[in-house]
């Protein structure tokens, strides 16, 4: 058995002129919460349906869970996915819809039930879906994807339109899926999302991947910084002073001094500081966050 | 297949379109079939486009069904609608990538569709079809029409010919609207050409030039649920309406499946 949950190589969709996904490469490790970023038309949504064998790419190849995407009927009964967004037939209750998926499907419909209650629905299954909020509206698909007790979940915009209770619960769900070994496939255009929950990220950014690895790798490439504040708010310049003298770039801004350098120069920059007679406030090297690193790589604000 | 069938009966069982449904099919059978009975002695006619249809008639074999067979194509386009608006919510809904996600061989899933209409149709021909028996019985009494040779082994024929002359006309336009709505992906779409053509095209370029009747598909489905041209300028017979609406039938099966399996499902 493969290790890897996904394997993508380069994948390529195109429509008439437009390049909506171009030669994708990436992988996601069996049993990881994976993080699929990009701005919107990055292609994240068109990569997703191809894995499911709702759209035929182009070309390239991909694999889920072993089985190419070529065959999609011998890996889609172990795969649970919510694509942009709920769609569930208006007319018929929440409990219903879930039934029509899991009748075709072949999953027992008494899951149905405990699944409503699982995300949430608790009492409001035999509601028609068209008196759903959009919160409820998304619980439900994510109950639908949850209904083959997948392998792999491939969830695309999970928190949209809940409240931040919700985003808490679904958080918590995909960490329990991951720790009882599903892979989780999740994308989002909440940075900070992301990067709470997932070990491994792949970033599109104008349908090529712009970086897929563990979180962790991508932070430490990106330049750390030292964040520096005195008692005496004067003292900053000097501060500047020093730290350009030994080749660091400098930027202040909000009473603080960032300095690009490693986190092991910040003892020798206290040290500096105290020669020269002064006193830090705080002392604090820091790595970019998901969100900075993203814009810096999709070349965002 | 057997799963997306009975996924398929899950919506369609649904209180507002099966009952729905029904009760639409089941007024015009009443309506049509009284009319008959009821307007038996009017000189502007009793059936449809004026046609008078008399005791001599009514009192023979087939008499029961008769009332049954001229809505045959009603109940028809009642269906083509149903399953044109069924088939083309999919993709307005959004629900298509769900079905396809939990059943990827598209071929099936769109078999397991077909089935589920063929049983939905079967259904309504036989309540119709018994709601119009029992009106013809209640109104021949009425009308002066026996009834004698209604129930002898020719008029057990009759009934059984022309319930599968109109649940084959029936599913025929059923699969035109299941066509419709896989190609257009829109229900207004769908329903709206389908309508505009059997209803007012097919009728108009009838009238200015009547030898096009023989070759429209609406005309060929009525002429089936009727068992042959009932009359009238033209005369189509039962085979010649039954071969090319067959054609148009397999030819909507055939593009329908091919797009079905072949198109991305983008939205």
């Amino acid at each position: 058995m493969s290790t890897l949950a996904i394997e993508v190589t380069g994948l390529t969709k195109r429509y008439d002129n437009l390049t909506a996904v171009a030669g994708a490469t990436f992988s996601v490790p069996r049993g990881a919460i994976c993080g699929f970023v990009g701005p919107n038309g990055a292609g994240k949504t068109t990569t997703i349906r191809m894995l499911l064998g709702l759209i035929a790419p182009t070309s390239g190849s991909a694999n889920v869970l072993g089985q190419s995407i070529a065959d999609p009927e011998k890996y889609l009964a172990f795969v649970g996915a919510l694509i942009e967004g709920p769609a569930f037939y208006p007319a018929l209750t929440g409990a219903e819809n879930l039934r029509v998926l899991a009748t075709l499907g072949g999953f027992p419909t008494q899951r149905v039930e405990e699944l409503i209650t699982q995300v949430g629905l608790a009492g409001r299954g035999n509601d028609k879906y068209k008196t759903y909020s959009l919160g409820m509206k998304q619980r439900l698909g994510i109950a639908a994807a949850l209904l083959p007790n997948p392998a792999l979940l491939i969830l695309d915009e999970p928190t949209n339109g809940l409240d931040p209770e919700g985003i808490q619960e679904v958080r918590d769900l995909l960490k329990k899926l991951a720790s009882e070994g599903t892979t989780v496939f999740v994308s989002s255009h909440l940075l900070s999302e992301i990067e709470i929950i997932s070990e491994h990220i792949v970033m599109l950014r104008k349908g090529e991947v712009v970086f897929a690895g563990p979180i962790e790798e991508l932070l430490m490439n990106q330049k750390p910084t030292i964040i520096v504040r005195t008692e005496n708010p004067n003292d900053l310049e000097k501060i500047a002073t020093i730290a350009t003298a030994e080749g660091h770039k400098v930027s202040i801004r909000g009473g603080e001094a960032h300095i690009e350098g490693p986190h092991d120069w910040a003892a020798i920059l206290n040290k500096k500081a105290f020669e020269a007679g002064i006193t830090l406030a705080q002392l604090t090297p820091t790595l970019p966050n998901l969100e900075e690193t993203f814009f810096e790589m999709t070349g965002g604000k | 297949m057997f799963k997306v069938f009975f996924a398929e009966w899950r919506k369609l069982r649904r209180p507002t379109l099966f009952f729905g449904t029904f009760a639409a099919a089941l007024f015009f059978t009443g309506l049509i079939t009284s009319f008959i009975y009821l307007m038996i002695d009017s000189p502007s006619g009793n059936s449809d486009r004026g046609r008078r249809v008399g005791r001599e008639v009514l009192n023979l074999a087939s008499g029961s069904v008769h009332g049954f067979a001229s809505i045959g194509g009603l109940l028809g386009i009642i269906v083509l609608c149903v399953f044109a608006a069924q088939t083309a919510q999919e993709y307005t809904y959004g629900t298509l990538r769900n079905l396809l996600v939990r059943q990827p061989r598209r071929l099936v899933l769109l078999m397991g569709k077909y089935a589920a209409m063929k049983t939905f149709a079967l259904l309504l021909t036989l309540i119709s079809a018994g709601v119009s028996i029992a009106i013809s019985i209640y109104l021949s009494d009425r009308a002066k029409v026996s009834t004698a040779l209604w129930f002898t082994s020719a008029g057990w024929s009759a009934i059984a010919h022309t319930l599968l002359n109109v649940y084959i006309s029936i599913v025929f336009y059923a699969v035109i609207g299941i066509a419709l709505g896989i190609l257009l992906k829109s229900p207004i779409s769908a329903i709206s050409i389908a309508l505009v053509w059997i209803l007012i095209l097919e009728n108009l370029i009838g009238a200015v030039k009547p030898v096009t009747l023989k070759w429209m598909p609406g005309n060929q489905f009525s002429t089936i649920a009727q068992g042959g041209s009932p009359g009238g300028s033209l005369d189509i017979s039962y085979s010649h309406a039954l071969t090319l609406g067959s054609g148009y039938v397999i030819a909507a099966l055939l593009l329908s499946s091919f797009i079905f399996a072949k198109r991305d499902v983008a939205n």
